[in-house]
């Protein structure tokens, strides 16, 4: 009853300053609203920007880098051993590059249950020839069926079919860019030499597009066995495994327990990309900083109109609070009305926010860059406008906190009697 | 019946803007039940501001102020609220109605802070006073459509919604007409007959004071005859 009295009371005041009240209301759908189109936008692009690199990019790269012996024949002997050896011009020695050991280390990955899918592959430099020109690239021997399932390799070939890699003997997958300098098209056959000077012949059964430019003129895939075959290495020739996990924020850890396990190099993918984390972090805070800015005018805003709202309701506080209202009682009221015309708001501004970025999500947006995006990105997460109403009712009663108490603390007398 | 409802102990009050200035002096007196009194004097003889150290809105002052025998003196600000909701009515010079609501529920406000009756016995309630003082017609129309003399009777309505041990008038009639000044004069002496209620009501309208069972006059702060 008491509650119900005041929150009559409350829309009275606030009906009779219907005009006002919209507008103060306004200001916060506005801010509640381009907070979460803005936050939406920004982490839908920056999720499309993170996933070229995190789609593809196996969580723990395992391989055998060109490096110089970490321990050295002398430090290994016994009597020199415990001596400190200065060991001059020390080079990276003609190692060989295949992981020693595959097949078992792929085998031992597949049983653990931190790992959600390995896949093996071999990489090669090779030349692709053109008429008298040789063009440098990259030939990477993939496990197409593994490829397709954890890094959405599909996604990337924007013509023809990446199964044929796997159906379709001495077939291969070009760049976009390269096979344009190629002027292969698909079907066609391209001549391919290895370092070694082994020339073969490869079909083309389709283009292969990831949205790095410089990366797609470099590069091109075809099966495992293929590429062992075009470098004359057994089957167990294998340069990389690449590891998925259950948990990518594992990697790390996971990564230096592996290198010691199978005493090999292994990198994971925080070390190997940064600078995603740290654009991404930047954005964020950008977008939230623009956000809460927009929520705290508002704020204003509601400050302005409560304040206006009691010089002219001076007379209705004093009569109020002669007939038995409470300073309290009165700074409820307007507490009321602030949260009131913020609840208002906010609730239009999640309805508007959430309709403004679904437009967004259907405006085309087309790039050669990004194959697979047709329209802009929108990240529809309910973690925005959990903040957005959070924000949206901090704001809004500090706004109504310092009127209220101003309104709480009228003198009736001083009112009644300077009439 | 010869209860005192209202008790004033060597009250004194002075403002202190710009300058100290003593306002009242020293002033006891007390009310019994059913008293019908008026306090007059000349302007600024702070008879207005006695009203509201009376009415418990003013705190300032030094002195003793008993309501219904309970001590007011030190009260906090809630405990002196809900005294005012229950024990007292108050009808001002200007009518201060609520323009944001309808006749009846600026009647029924004080009651339904009061909280003690459910809302269809106010409604009732406050229909029944609107009859006895002739407005019932009024009831649904907005605070800011009836007239001057209407306004103050629904203000009188509206102070004996919570049956109060006194209602207290600030110059109730200062700012009616002949023909208002009258009915709402009449309306305070058939509460005083009828009901046996206590008016406190400060007023410069000899005629009025005149009119009423005890006058007390003052002059230059101090209560000269009561």
């Amino acid at each position: 009853m008491k509650t119900r009295l005041l929150i009559e009371i409350t829309l009275s005041l606030l009906s009779a300053r219907m005009r006002q009240t919209v507008v103060a209301a306004v200001g916060v759908t506005f801010g509640i609203t381009m907070f979460i189109t803005l936050l939406s936008f920004m982490n839908g692009l920056n999720n499309l920007l993170d996933g070229l690199i995190t789609n593809r990019t196996p969580h723990i790269r395992i391989f055998r880098d060109i490096a110089p012996a970490k321990n050295q024949p002398v430090n290994l002997s016994e009597t020199y051993g415990n001596t400190y050896n200065f060991i001059q011009s020390v080079r990276a020695s003609n190692g060989r590059q295949e992981v020693y050991n595959a097949n078992k280390i792929i085998s031992l990955l597949r049983e653990d249950n931190r790992v959600l899918g390995v896949s093996e592959k071999v990489a090669t430099q090779v030349f692709f020839n053109t008429g008298t020109l040789d063009i440098t690239g990259f030939m990477n021997g993939i496990d197409i069926e593994a490829e397709m399932k954890f890094y959405r390799f599909s996604d990337y070939v924007t013509a023809g079919n990446p199964m044929d890699l796997k159906y379709t003997r001495n077939s291969i997958i070009l760049g976009k860019p390269l096979a344009d300098k190629l002027l292969a098209k698909i079907g066609d056959v391209v001549q391919v030499t290895t370092a070694q000077g082994e020339r073969f012949p490869l079909k083309v059964v389709g283009y292969y597009q990831s949205g790095l430019s410089d990366f797609d003129k470099t590069q091109s895939f075809a099966n495992v066995a293929t590429v062992q075959t075009i470098l004359g290495k057994p089957a167990s020739y294998i340069t990389d495994i690449e590891v998925k996990l259950r948990d990518i924020n594992t990697a790390p850890l996971l990564s230096k327990e592996f290198a010691r396990q199978f005493d090999t190099d292994t990198e994971d993918i925080q070390t190997a990309n940064a600078q995603f984390e740290t654009g991404t972090s930047v954005r964020n805070i950008i977008s939230y900083a623009v956000g809460i800015t927009l929520l705290i005018v508002a704020g204003f805003g509601i400050y302005n109109i409560l304040n206006m709202m009691i010089f002219e309701k001076m007379d209705t506080i004093a009569i109020l609070k002669a007939t038995g209202f409470a300073g309290a009682d009165v700074k409820k009221i307007f507490m009321l009305i602030s949260l009131g015309i913020g609840i208002a708001g906010c609730i239009a501004g999640l309805l508007l926010g959430n309709i403004l970025s679904h437009i967004i999500d259907h405006l085309p947006f087309e790039t050669a860059a990004l194959p697979t995006v047709k329209t802009f990105p929108v990240d529809f997460n309910p973690l925005y406008y959990i903040i957005a109403v959070a924000f949206s009712l901090i704001t809004t009663y500090f706004a109504g906190w310092f009127p209220a108490r101003k309104a709480s603390r009228v003198d009736p007398v001083v009112i009644i009697r300077g009439k | 019946m010869e209860s005192i409802i209202l008790q004033a102990k060597d009250i004194s009050k002075s403002f202190r803007d710009p300058v100290l200035m003593p306002v009242l002096h020293h002033i006891s007196f007390e009310i019994k039940k059913g008293e019908f009194t008026s306090i007059i004097g000349k302007s600024g003889c702070g008879k207005s501001t006695l009203l509201y150290v009376l009415s418990t809105m003013d705190t300032d002052y030094t002195g003793e102020l008993y309501i219904g025998g309970q001590l007011m003196t030190g009260k906090s600000d809630k405990a002196l609220a809900h005294i005012r909701n229950e024990k007292i009515g108050f009808v001002f010079q200007f009518h201060y109605l609520l323009n944001e609501f309808s006749v009846l529920k600026n009647v029924m406000l004080p009651a339904l802070r009061l909280n003690k009756y459910t809302e269809k016995e106010i409604t009732e309630k406050a229909m029944r006073w609107l009859e006895n003082l002739g407005i019932e017609d009024l009831a649904h129309k907005k605070a800011n459509q009836v007239s001057g003399g209407q306004k103050q009777r629904v203000a009188i309505a509206r102070a004996l919604i919570n049956d109060p041990a006194i209602i207290m008038g600030d110059e109730p009639t200062g700012n009616l007409d002949k023909k208002n000044s009258r009915i709402v004069f009449d309306t305070f002496q058939q509460l005083s007959e009828e009901f046996n209620q206590t008016l406190l009501i400060v007023t410069h309208d000899t005629d009025f004071a005149s009119s009423t069972k005890r006058i007390i006059e003052m002059e230059d702060g101090r209560v000269i005859s009561h």
